[in-house]
């Protein structure tokens, strides 16, 4: 199908895309378009005017200081998983982002743009709410920062207000030869993942875990930390005890049941890509090639 | 209305769309270049793939507006001016790379794009590229086996594509 008539507006600053959105409350933000166009073309939402920001080229762009690793919103998905820079200092990115739909939509779909759509099956907000991230989010008073918990507010609800822009996500990057893994299983290449695990794990000299995040996508409405499954591997050398209670206790998450299957099957999916993750989280020849 | 400049298989193009004309119907309807094939238009099927500034993209899912002062490449512009098929064309009859032809011509632009960038790919590669790319007749082996026969040729080369 094709989509009904809106007005169409070409943001050359920021500041007009803002001031536009404040006075049409209908108004939506064109990024990449991968998932916006397609339910525009399905209409399941017709706004009456899309305000296009893939001119605002200042908001693309990743940028990596020892402290901060800073990626703009409009960074296409496609730029995020060939950056060599990115790879160095979160290795986990490139993995998980080859997974995002095709080449196709990963040469248009942005980081900015997947955070806003916020599907719960989606790689990115997985892994901003792995990585803890910082969404930088600007409206009519200028830039504000959102902690990405609080950005995620509900299925597909990113917190943000009607006249506020996603302009970059933050983080801290983890230290130099840190473990990671990426699983997820969908039906088909490019598919939405039925359940996903993202894993990062630090360890002191004597091998034991100092620093542990999880995070399930696909599972829930959202995209979860799995606390319950750090706590199991913390402080232990990852050894099969810790790894088995962590990959038991995935059970403790919210699982939302769809044509798919039902919640046991997600239980039994997703315990399966943890245990996947973990497997190459905890692998040190892996995590020491990452840091060459 | 908008109105747009673009260049279009080297030719330039203007034109006058409606904001909601898709970038694969601009190119069909508008200028008549009927080879980029609809099938799904939310980003599936894979049909309607152009190369957009260098880059594959899904013609259902980006604007016309938006392809403003952009190179669009189509399957049109592959074949030489005299007929003389792409070696890309010429493998995919070779190699009975193409039943009815529906998928051809996004199937043939995502892997322009992938020689461009990887001239010899693995198996693996050429079958990852075309992953966002659904054919419904030859079930992809014989697509597969037409982009290895020309990769790493001298013909297959990145100024040839």
């Amino acid at each position: 199908m094709k989509p009904p008539p809106f007005e169409y507006v070409r943001a050359s600053t920021l500041k007009e895309a803002i001031s536009t959105l404040s006075h049409n409350e209908d108004a939506r933000i064109l990024a990449g378009g991968q998932s916006l166009m397609a339910m525009m073309n399905l209409r399941y939402i017709f706004p009456s005017i899309l305000v296009d920001i893939n001119e605002l080229h200042e908001l693309a762009g990743i940028s990596v200081s020892p402290e901060r690793v800073r990626i703009g919103a409009m960074t296409r998905q496609r730029a995020i998983e060939t950056s060599q820079t990115l790879a160095e200092v979160a290795p986990i990115f490139a993995e998980a982002v080859h997974l995002v739909g095709h080449r196709q939509t990963r040469n248009r779909g942005t980081i900015g743009g997947s955070l806003c759509h916020l599907d719960p099956a989606a790689e990115l907000p997985t892994l901003a709410l792995l990585y803890d991230c910082t969404i930088e989010a600007t409206g009519p008073n200028g830039p504000r920062r959102i902690a990405v918990a609080d950005f995620i507010t509900g299925y597909m609800t990113p917190g943000i207000a009607p006249d506020e822009i996603v302009t970059a996500v933050e983080f801290g990057p983890w230290k130099p030869g840190h473990g990671y893994g990426f699983h997820e299983f969908a039906r088909r290449h490019g598919d939405f993942a039925i359940a996903s695990a993202a894993v990062l794990i630090e360890r002191a000299a004597d091998r034991t875990i100092e620093r542990v995040a999880i995070c399930m996508g696909g599972v829930g409405s959202v995209p979860q930390r799995h606390v319950s499954g750090e706590a199991a591997l913390i402080g232990t050398k990852g050894d099969v005890a810790a790894v088995a209670l962590a990959v038991e206790r995935c059970a403790q998450l919210d699982y939302v049941a769809d044509f798919h299957g039902g919640e046991e099957y997600r239980l039994s999916v997703a315990r399966t890509m943890l245990r996947r993750s973990l497997a190459d989280a905890l692998d040190e020849t892996r995590s020491g090639k990452a840091a060459a | 209305m908008q109105e747009i400049t673009l260049l279009v298989n080297n030719r330039p193009y203007s034109g006058t769309v409606e904001a909601r004309t898709t970038l694969a119907d601009f190119l069909r309807h508008s200028l008549g270049l009927k080879g980029t094939h609809l099938g799904c238009e939310h980003g599936v099927c894979g049909a309607c793939t152009v190369i957009v500034d260098g880059a594959s993209v899904r013609g259902c899912l980006m604007l016309a507006v938006q392809a403003e002062g952009a190179i669009v490449e189509t399957v049109e512009g592959l074949a030489a001016e005299d007929g003389t098929l792409h070696l890309l064309q010429e493998a995919f009859s070779r190699e009975h790379g193409l039943q009815c032809g529906f998928c051809t011509p996004g199937m043939l632009m995502t892997l322009i794009e992938l020689l461009r960038e990887t001239p010899s790919p693995t198996e693996m590669e050429v079958r990852e590229a075309i992953s966002g790319n659904l054919c419904r007749c030859t079930g992809y082996q014989s697509i597969v086996r037409a982009v290895l026969s020309v990769t790493g040729r001298p013909g297959g080369a990145p100024g040839d594509l």
